[in-house]
């Protein structure tokens, strides 16, 4: 019994048995990092490359350790410092890394698709860890895994995804994992951040975030993505904090708890206010605590497939 | 197929109870040994031990549940993924003496794979083994137990399955046989 999947590249090719596979999993690799030795020796034979061609910490790192828990050899690049900046194709680039005889590539890259095109070009096996505005599975997997850790169960839990939903991957890939788990989802920001047709994947819109926070159990709040906004989507920043940006007062009216995520890194202030990113109903730092058990599971059972 | 019975009924129980009686020997009141039955089958023949030893000292004895998935040497040379099983040790093994067990000791690599994994929650004072069936001139390790219930010979097509009433309904050792015809009749001659 393994994943229906060779590689990762989006939520959309996993089916219900997978996610639910890869979170059964992911619950003895988090007994793993919480002993005294967090390692073990399951991938001692396998090379990983983490090729970003994108700036990130979290995910890098995340991935990084996970590897390292799992005893695979890992081949860090990034496109920054890399012959990509002197004209490099992405094909010749990853053919370049593969000849040196490396099992699987984790790759982030600006462009949507890009894990999909590379999958089709090369024989390892891909994990897309985010690509454009398109996908970010294993950061979807890690959510829905804290929701359901905190909650019990994702079934029947109502999610609220707020803030720059048109740009943002990982609003994608919590909608379509959350609805295949069973999920009810709303999303929540400014009209120019939602989608047009996003109803279609059947899910709720409410542009008011109190009437939001009343139906939800869960919030996730998202980073405003300035670096991929091309044209002003909202007039200033402070506007949009005081519209859509989480604040204590506006929890504490609230005639329930709910639980607080965050996909980082956070704009402190922006979408969230600090006292909220550091309350007992924020789940920030968990999330990141089960990125790298999900992402061991990932890696652990595409490495199984080959 | 053929199925030949290796144990079951009262002499299974008197088996379970002989090797209880073997570790109190070694063992005195438990005070400083532990229980540890490998996942996935093992971790019954440990329950079974532990309950019985309960018994006979009046006292709790300490057992636990150890997973070996990410510590086996065929990963990647099966045809998918093994699915990991709970690991459950809530007590320190830091200079305990660990007494292993595992219904059925085949090959060795189980075991080799087994102490791996243990190491994970620290250095024991002493490592033994306890089995119910010994596969005799089938390890492909320099494997051994302490503590054996029963030995058995049998070839590599063959397989060893034990039961036990907690969750199979019966006590039982089986000894199950896959023969051609031609490979029957050789094995007759």
């Amino acid at each position: 019994m393994g994943l229906s999947t060779r590689h990762l590249l989006g939520i959309k090719d996993l089916n219900r048995n997978d996610i639910e596979l890869i979170f059964s999993t992911a619950d003895t690799f988090k007994d793993v990092i919480n002993r005294p030795i967090k390692k073990v020796p399951s991938l001692r034979d396998v090379t990983i490359a983490n090729v970003f061609f994108e700036n990130s910490t979290r995910t890098r790192l995340s991935f990084e350790l996970a590897e390292r828990r799992l005893s695979a050899d890992t081949l860090n690049f990034a496109a920054s410092s890399s012959s990509v900046s002197k004209g490099e194709t992405l094909i010749d680039t990853v053919n370049n890394i593969l000849a040196m005889k490396v099992d699987m590539v984790v790759m982030r890259h600006p462009y949507a698709g890009a894990g999909i095109f590379l999958s089709k070009h090369v024989k390892a096996q891909i994990v897309n860890a985010g690509d454009g505005a398109h996908e970010h599975p294993t950061q979807a997997l890690l959510d829905a895994f804290s929701i359901r850790e905190k909650l019990g169960d994702v079934a029947g839990k109502k999610v609220v995804i707020v803030g720059d939903i048109l740009h943002s991957r990982v609003a994608l890939s919590n909608i379509l994992c959350l609805k295949q788990l069973g999920a009810e989802v709303m999303v929540c920001g400014p009209t120019t951040l939602i989608p047009k047709y996003i109803g279609s994947l059947g899910v709720k819109v409410e542009h008011d975030l109190k009437k939001a926070l009343n139906w939800c159990d869960v919030a996730n709040m998202l980073r405003i993505q300035l670096e991929r906004q091309d044209i002003k989507y909202f007039p200033s920043l402070r506007e949009y904090t005081m519209l859509y940006g989480l604040n204590k007062q506006i929890l504490d009216n609230l005639d329930k708890e709910i639980l607080v995520m965050h996909p980082g890194p956070i704009n402190r202030g922006v979408e969230i206010t600090s006292d909220v990113a550091d309350s007992k109903q924020s789940i920030i730092l968990d999330q990141v605590e089960n990125g790298v058990a999900v992402r061991m599971a990932v890696l652990y059972l595409l490495a199984g497939q080959s | 197929m053929q199925n030949l019975t290796l144990l079951d009924g009262p002499k299974f129980q008197i088996t379970i109870q002989r090797l209880c009686r073997q570790l109190i020997e070694n063992h005195n009141d438990f005070s400083n040994a532990i229980l540890i039955g490998i996942q996935p089958r093992g971790i019954y023949l440990a329950r079974r031990v532990a309950e019985e030893l309960r018994l006979i000292l009046n006292k709790p004895i300490l057992q636990g549940d150890l997973d070996i998935t990410f510590y086996r040497d065929d990963f990647r040379r099966r045809e998918g993924p093994l699915v990991p099983n709970q690991t459950k040790i809530d007590f320190i093994i830091e200079g305990k003496n660990v007494i292993m067990m595992d219904d059925v000791l085949w090959t060795g690599r189980t075991i080799r794979a087994a102490m791996d994994a243990m190491l994970a929650f620290g250095r024991p004072a002493k490592v033994e083994l306890l089995t119910l069936v010994d596969r005799r001139y089938s390890r492909h390790i320099p494997v051994t137990a302490d503590y054996t219930g029963i030995e058995v010979d049998s070839i590599a097509s063959q397989k060893v399955v034990v039961s036990w009433k907690e969750t199979d309904g019966e006590d039982k050792i089986v000894l199950l046989s896959e023969l051609s015809e031609p490979e029957f009749t050789e094995f007759k001659n």
